[in-house]
């Protein structure tokens, strides 16, 4: 056996007491872990291939197995990490780009935890929202800056028609998403993750009112019959883009940018270009699909307002479009560019965004944290007077409704969620996507393991999370004493920074905790 | 009367269902003694069929015209007045006919030392199949008779 | 807050003196705890009905200076002079408050060719009030004035001499702050131009209504939930030329649950309303009344979480927090009411302001 320079990322530890070799952990290791010696009847472990999944501790029915970091370490050094020095001898046996999938699991700040947020005292009542109406439907898309009405000249008299049948609006109301709470379903493609997970994904967004987003993989023929509850997107490699895929959806999203990899591009391996996925992208049964790293149209903003107009021919203009770049440092001024170009939606994704792919330098080191590109963003349309024009949707790692509240009360529209998704349906942020092996069922293709993932069960799972979430939402907005989402959408004064930096409060546009009104 | 159902698309051929009916017609009923100590006398009364990707889980289908019943000498195999068909082993004389004749090969011989057969009882004793119970993906469901409504 | 609010107006648009209002706003000192009181009448200088009138308080003789230069830069001065006051024991650490009678000058006109008289004192208004100046403008409007300081209304009230004066709208408050100290630019009645307003209540909204408003070039340097609503109104009445009953439902829209209801061309009507002016929704308790020259209208929060009670007598409308304070000065009312939530009390002048 070839010998590796570095030990095992985890430890697999078997009890052999509980151990009654059922095999099961056998059969559900796809990075074969596990093996089964039929001579000596027993189940061996091979902790160099353990990706920690934690699969096999889930599956055991005795309960014999756990799974830890493998506590060696190699160096006892700050700076020279066992992961550092893993990352180095791992490039050194194969002269390769590291790859990796998810979020940036490194250390940064993560500004949500030093932002706290307020409640009503005395002077202003808090609200019990199991008892009091508390509103969260939300509408994307272009607003006017203002309306125009003129008084009926024959005077309308239908119930419940109050002022609104003595005056009309003139002005018209481009289309809107709607959404019963401010939550959405991050870019994922069929291709990254699989059919069961993509159809969880639509069925859970009809059932919640809220959108669930194609990411650049296409719209499969099964998927079809979710269209009012999908966003297709448009991407690098304008894969399965035809009339039919831009009419058959709710919003159009133009692709520049993720958080996980600004600047870069995508590549599915032919091997998963199946015989489905190949219908739903288009493009020939086991070729390799290349999303290139700019459109090739775009190479300046003049490009991509073509691009937005050439969307709103093709859908009449009955279609909100939107467009998804990566959080990078000029963030504030390129979202106004992308308003001005015509967008309705500018979507946000921030470092922390999650990917099935990306090379570990970028992910890790490229584009800042959402929280001040919300901010800068927020406050550079309303600088210029466009807020209304576009809506803005963030991304990059929303863990939990604290953030969706705090993310909206900064200045977003609304939320994508996308790891927090995969993991209600039960990833385990292995960070192995990229391999195609995922033992939950998830970001895979193999017919073996995408049956893991029974698309009932783990829509239900997504259901069940985004009304938590909304449910949690209403409890914090009630707390403040505001019963309408609106009202907390990119008001600042109801949050407070807690040890950070004066600038990051400047950014922010909050005041540190202590400080009132 | 209330059946088991399999969902092959979502069958992962994991066998945890396996290892919950045997555990539940063991005699400790609890996994690791029952692995540890009646193992070789154990048998699952369920079969788990599988080629390439796809895979079930099968057991007794209680079927209307049940080939088992006929055959049977003794009565032992029988057809409860609610549907299903049950095997009273007090009864049974060990002919093995039943085995020959299911269509799907679930009726197995019992390990435990008696000539007897021994096939699906639905867990009649814990309310819900141990194998519905253990299925982590909703493969096996425990349901109403689809077509089966008199 | 915790304040009480009080409003009368003659609909035949006949002259009654201040001392109505004080006497009605007196009666409900348990809502206030003498940290500001205020008052703005209207029609109280028919001698210079077609002056603006600005009221200003003066930290010191410095910041008087400054603001002085600045004026004289769009404005001709009519008339300069300090507002009239009596000694009163329980008035201390007065400002400087002085008034002046405007016009725009034709320099000004020039200059600024594009805009109306309005929005160039608006433009002034701000850029004092948001300016260190330690000056701030309260009352900006043609033949009305705002009266406000530091003590209970009804000293106030005394303070400024207020029973010599006659108008045919006067509106009160009587204030118990809670979220920002008690100053005497801070009092209520909050005005801009002819507009004013008295407001009870505690906004939740306030970061996103400000924030809003800056967009349309509104600064907020009063750091008070009063100040938002007014310019709120004023946005969309004057620059938004909308009619005061649909800026009424931006501000307090019905909840979507009630819009879903109504029949396709209300629900239409309601989600435009809502969805284009999300930012000037106003959240949280609130009783309100406002004041334009023409009008009174009185209204709360959407969930009514504040008191508001409507009289009529005569020609005579009432607007109070509590009935007492309508029955000190109309103890028999030909009618009495409680505003509804969702509702909007409009007091209108029908004859000619005498």
């Amino acid at each position: 056996m070839k010998r590796m320079l570095y030990s095992p990322d985890y430890l697999v530890t078997r009890d052999p007491e509980k151990c009654i070799q059922c095999e099961v952990c056998v059969r559900q290791c796809a990075f074969n872990a596990h093996t089964y010696d039929a001579e000596k009847h027993r189940v061996d472990t091979d902790c160099s291939k353990c990706v920690g999944c934690f699969r096999c501790v889930y599956m055991c029915p005795t309960g014999a197995l756990s799974v830890s970091e493998f506590s060696g370490r190699m160096a006892n050094s700050a700076n020279w990490t066992d992961k550092q020095l893993k990352e180095l001898y791992k490039q050194a046996e194969t002269g390769g780009v590291l790859l990796t999938g998810m979020g940036t699991d490194k250390k940064y700040k993560i500004i949500w935890d030093h932002i706290l947020l307020d409640a009503a005292q005395v002077t202003n009542p808090s609200i019990d929202p199991l008892r009091e109406p508390m509103e969260l439907r939300t509408y994307l898309g272009g607003k006017p800056l203002s309306i125009e009405v003129k008084e009926n000249k024959r005077k309308v008299s239908l119930p419940g028609a109050d002022i609104s049948g003595r005056f009309s609006i003139t002005t018209e109301l481009p289309q809107q998403l709607e959404l019963k709470t401010p939550i959405l379903f991050s870019a994922m493609s069929y291709g990254a993750i699989s059919f069961n997970a993509s159809k969880a994904l639509a069925s859970a967004a009809e059932e919640c009112g809220i959108y669930y987003n194609t990411g650049e993989g296409g719209l499969h023929k099964d998927l079809y019959r979710y269209s009012k509850n999908t966003i297709v997107q448009v991407a690098s490699g304008r894969f399965g883009v035809d009339t039919e895929y831009l009419n058959s959806c709710a919003a159009v999203e133009i692709k520049i940018g993720q958080g996980a990899k600004p600047g870069i591009g995508g590549h599915l391996p032919g091997e998963k270009v199946t015989d489905e996925i190949s219908m739903a992208r288009m493009i020939p049964k086991g070729t390799d699909a290349l999303s290139p790293a700019p459109h090739h149209d775009i190479y300046s903003i003049e490009d991509l307002s073509q691009l937005i107009y050439a969307i709103k021919e093709a859908t009449e203009y009955k279609k909100p479009v939107s467009v998804k770049i990566a959080a990078v440092h000029n963030v504030a001024a390129i979202a106004s560019g992308i308003v001005r170009a015509g967008a309705d939606i500018v979507a946000i994704d921030g470092i922390r965004g999650g990917t099935g792919a990306a090379p570990t330098r970028t992910r890790d080191n490229v584009g800042i944290p959402i929280e001040l590109a919300i901010s800068a963003v927020d406050t550079r349309m309303r600088e210029e007077g466009i807020r209304n024009r576009a809506s803005i949707i963030a991304a990059g790692g929303f863990r939990n409704s604290a953030d969706v509240v705090k993310a909206i009360a900064l200045g977003a529209d609304a939320v994508y969620i996308g790891t927090a998704a995969l993991i209600s349906m039960g990833c385990h942020l292995c960070q192995k996507c990229y391999t195609g092996k995922c033992n939950w069922g998830i970001a895979t293709q193999d017919p073996y393991l995408v049956k893991r993932l029974n698309s009932e069960i783990a829509c239900r799972r997504l259901v069940n999370l985004i009304l938590a979430w909304s449910l949690e939402i209403k409890e914090i907005m009630g707390g403040m004493g505001i019963n309408s989402i609106e009202s907390l959408r990119g008001n600042r004064l109801r949050l407070r920074g807690f040890d950070l930096h004066e600038n990051e409060l400047k950014i922010l546009g909050i005041k540190p905790a202590g400080e009132s009104l | 009367m209330k059946r088991i159902y399999f969902n092959e698309k979502y069958c992962m051929a994991c066998r945890l269902c396996e290892i919950a009916c045997l555990v539940a017609h063991s005699k400790s009923k609890k996994i690791i003694k029952a692995y540890k100590e009646e193992y070789p006398f154990l048998k699952p009364r369920l079969i788990i069929e599988e080629k390439g990707h796809v895979s079930f889980a099968i057991q007794c289908r209680h079927c209307k015209d049940a080939p088992c019943v006929t055959a049977c000498v003794s009565g032992a195999m029988h057809r409860h007045k609610s549907g299903e068909i049950i095997h009273n082993e007090k009864k049974c004389v060990g002919c093995w006919m039943c085995v020959m004749v299911c269509p799907f090969g679930v009726i197995i011989r019992d390990l435990k030392g008696k000539k007897v057969v021994a096939k699906c009882d639905l867990c009649s004793d814990l309310g819900q199949p141990a194998c519905v119970d253990a299925c982590p993906n909703a493969a096996l469901v425990y349901g109403e008779d689809k077509d089966n409504e008199k | 807050m915790g304040c009480s609010i009080a409003g009368v107006i003659d609909g035949n648009g006949s002259l009654f003196s201040g001392d109505e209002i004080i006497r009605s706003i007196q009666k409900m000192f348990l809502r206030a705890n003498g940290l500001g009181g205020g008052f703005a009448g209207y029609g109280i200088y028919p001698e210079n009905k077609n002056d603006f009138c600005f009221h200003v308080i003066y930290k010191d003789d410095k910041s008087k200076d400054i603001t002085d230069a600045i004026l004289k830069l769009d404005f001709d001065v009519v008339k300069s002079e300090p507002i009239p006051t009596k000694s009163i024991k329980e008035i201390i650490n007065r400002p400087i408050l002085w008034r002046y009678f405007l016009q725009v000058s034709d320099s000004a006109k020039r200059q600024f060719y594009d805009l109306t008289e309005e929005e160039i004192v608006m433009r002034v208004v701000m850029k004092i009030n948001s300016g260190s100046y330690g000056s701030f403008i309260i009352s900006s409007g043609k033949n009305m004035g705002i009266f406000k300081g530091v003590g209970y209304a009804s000293e106030i009230g005394r303070f400024f001499r207020l029973e010599e004066y006659s108008g045919y709208c006067w509106i009160a408050h009587d204030r118990f702050p809670t979220n920002t100290p008690g100053w005497w630019a801070g009092a209520h009645p909050f005005g801009l131009l002819n507009f004013s307003l008295v407001h009870n209540g505690e906004i939740s909204s306030y970061g996103i209504n400000k924030r809003y408003l800056e967009e349309f070039g509104y600064q907020l340097p009063l750091r008070t939930d009063s100040e938002a609503i007014l310019y709120l109104f004023d946005l969309l009445l004057r620059k938004h030329s909308l009619p005061l009953e649909i800026a009424y439902k931006i501000l307090c829209p019905p909840l979507w649950h009630d819009i879903d209801i109504m029949p396709a061309p209300a629900r239409e009507f309601y989600k435009k309303l809502r969805v284009v002016y999300s930012g000037a929704l106003i959240n949280g308790p609130s009783a309100i009344i406002v004041a334009d020259g023409k009008r009174m209208c009185g209204f709360t929060d959407r969930i009514k979480l504040r008191p508001l009670i409507h009289a009529a007598c005569g020609s005579k409308h009432y607007l109070a927090s509590e009935e007492c304070a309508i029955r000190e000065i109309c103890p028999v009312p030909d009618e009495l009411s409680f505003v509804k939530s969702g509702e909007l009390t409009v007091c209108g002048i029908k004859g000619k302001i005498k």
